[in-house]
């Protein structure tokens, strides 16, 4: 085992390939159906099982998805692009090559900015995002003699985005996945799900001396289908060069594949001679043209990134950082909390509602925010009936909302008067009340009278008992200090 | 360029195929000749012509995102040498390394 000290002295060089499934309705370079769960080889076409003679026609959406990310990841969109083969043979690539952008990828020198845990801000480098097309599934494990193909996925559209090698540790890569998967979603080009395979990634790893200009071997990881794996797979390969290079071991240059059961990674013993894939441009596709005015009219169409609303809220909004990330983490979140955020300008009350009983209420059921039954204006008037000191906290929590949930469209001032919750801040009613209630306990008054102040919590609790719960807590208080002293 | 026996190994490897005695002379024979008249064009001064990649100067041929079913599953499967009701069926095959 090397130790950590020795760890310290070297880091780890990462970048990562990225495979986004865009959810176009259409395969890329054909019309047969993009989507996920149907039966095997029924989304099929001549054009996606590489009949002879059969020509591809480029999918218009792909190419304004792919400038959507690239625009998100602040890319320079290329004007002129076009397409290349990349040839190899294998069961599931049925016409023997993938049409792919290899000189001409349509977006390029982007970056994006991770926000780290401890508050530092990871520049990474985006080097390139080009459009290309999934292969088919061969499944080798069902029968003994015969791999079975299903070319239902071949031709999906696949957005590569490559990064520069400027990640340094399993974590920087991890935060790097869940913020290109927040920015698919928010986009709504990709489901962004890596345990289904939309969203795939492979990682580049290496490691050096600190300081040190030039690169260590490097070696490819595949297969890792959670951002968690990645995250382990990447801290395995580090500590697993360390240790060579400490032992004067050479590290091959190969590509290995993650072990998610036993968590580690393993050589998949490639063939001496690396693959050779003869690039040249596709013939059956033209070039590509994309204008400024394009770019623009799909700049306009773009939501309001996570970053920009995370930005408002902490600035503008003066919500924590905390509950500004909670609040973008799903774009329909943040949605219904723009929408609530029109009927009231308690922002933090607001937060705290979302990120509290909204959440907690989803959580419970597994349900999503468009699934929630209470409409933003519905929860903004509960959220005054507080602010004008009508109802408590608490009751509202607690005995409010949950009926409100069952009668989402009734008005929840109406519920409460008709519950009795409307609370009481009349100070000659709950002067009487807590005149009554130390005249019950005059042991008790005494003792606070001889210095036991903690004893206005035992008052406190009698008063909200006596009132029904319905006492303002805020005048109650007040007035029973005074009262007590007075007695 | 000469093309000898490795590079006719290597091309054939990647094509899957594979030549012996009197085939691989054969082709090594005939991808000279080829190699030989390329050579040829290669006399021509080519110094300030840009590369004529596509025949045609259209561009943005694009297709709206319109799902059609062109051919059934049956379709599909038809001319496949081996197959199931659902899937082709293809001799085992396991190495994948290919990105």
């Amino acid at each position: 085992m090397v130790s950590e000290e020795v760890k310290a002295t070297y880091e780890a060089v990462i970048g990562l390939e990225v495979h986004a499934q865009m959810l176009t309705k259409t395969k890329a370079y054909s019309s047969d159906a993009n989507e996920y769960g149907a039966r095997p080889n029924t989304n099929i076409s001549a054009i996606t099982l590489g009949h002879p003679g059969t020509l591809p026609k480029m999918n218009k959406k792909t190419i304004e998805y792919a400038i959507k990310l690239g625009l998100a990841l602040n890319c320079e969109i290329a004007e002129n692009q076009h397409f290349d083969r990349k040839n190899y043979y294998y069961p599931d690539l049925p016409k023997g090559y993938q049409i792919t952008q290899d000189k001409t990828p349509i977006c390029a020198n982007g970056f994006i900015d991770l926000k780290m845990e401890d508050g530092t801000v990871k520049h990474v480098g985006i080097t390139r995002i080009h459009m290309e097309e999934d292969t088919g599934k061969s499944i080798h494990d069902v029968d003994v003699y015969d791999s079975l193909v299903d070319l239902n996925r071949a031709g999906t559209p696949l957005l590569e985005i490559v990064t520069e090698p400027d990640m340094r540790s399993g974590d920087e890569a991890y935060v790097y996945l869940t913020e290109i998967r927040q920015l698919v979603r928010y986009l709504e080009i990709c489901d962004g799900n890596m345990e289904e395979g939309n969203l795939r990634c492979d990682a580049n790893v290496s490691v050096r001396k600190k300081g040190s200009k030039e690169f260590g071997r490097r070696v490819e990881v595949k297969n890792m289908n959670s951002m968690r794996n990645v995250q382990r797979a990447i801290n395995f390969e580090i500590d697993r060069h360390i240790e060579a290079i400490e032992n004067g071991e050479e590290i091959a240059q190969e590509t290995r594949s993650f072990d998610a059961v036993n968590l580690r990674t393993i050589s998949m013993r490639t063939k001496e001679d690396a693959n050779d894939y003869r690039f040249f441009p596709e013939p059956d596709l033209q070039p590509l043209h994309v204008s400024q005015d394009q770019i623009d009219a799909i700049r306009a169409e773009m939501p309001v990134l996570p970053k920009a609303l995370f930005e408002k809220y902490t600035k503008e909004l003066k919500l924590s950082e905390y509950d500004a990330n909670n609040i973008i983490s799903t774009k329909p979140f943040a949605e219904y909390f723009e929408e609530l955020i029109k009927y009231t300008k308690n922002y933090k009350s607001a937060s705290n509602w979302m990120n509290g009983e909204v959440r907690s209420y989803l959580n419970q059921r597994g349900a999503t925010i468009e699934e929630f039954p209470i409409q933003p204006g519905k929860l903004a008037e509960l959220i005054e009936l507080i602010d004008n000191g009508l109802v408590s906290n608490s009751v509202a929590g607690q005995k409010l909302f949950p009926v409100l949930l069952e009668q989402p469209n009734e008005s929840p001032k109406k519920i409460a008067e008709e519950l009795n919750l409307i609370q009481d801040s009349d100070e000659d009613s709950i002067s009487a009340v807590i005149k009554e209630v130390i005249k019950q306990h005059p042991a008790e008054a005494e003792r606070y009278k001889n210095g036991e102040k903690q004893l206005v919590g035992f008052f406190m609790g009698q008063v909200m008992k006596a009132s029904g719960g319905k006492a303002d807590p805020k005048s109650a208080n007040k007035l029973m200090r005074q009262l007590l002293e007075e007695n | 360029m000469e093309i000898k026996d490795e590079l006719i190994d290597h091309i054939a490897h990647l094509a899957r195929l594979s030549f012996k005695g009197e085939d691989k002379a054969g082709i090594k024979n005939d991808m000279n000749n080829i190699i030989d008249f390329m050579g040829k064009l290669n006399e021509i001064n080519t110094d300030n012509v840009e590369p004529l990649v596509f025949m045609s100067d259209q561009i943005n041929v694009l297709r709206e995102d319109v799902p059609k079913q062109t051919i059934t599953h049956e379709e599909a499967l038809k001319n496949a040498p081996k197959k199931d009701s659902d899937y082709f069926r293809i001799p085992k095959v396991l190495d994948k390394t290919i990105d």
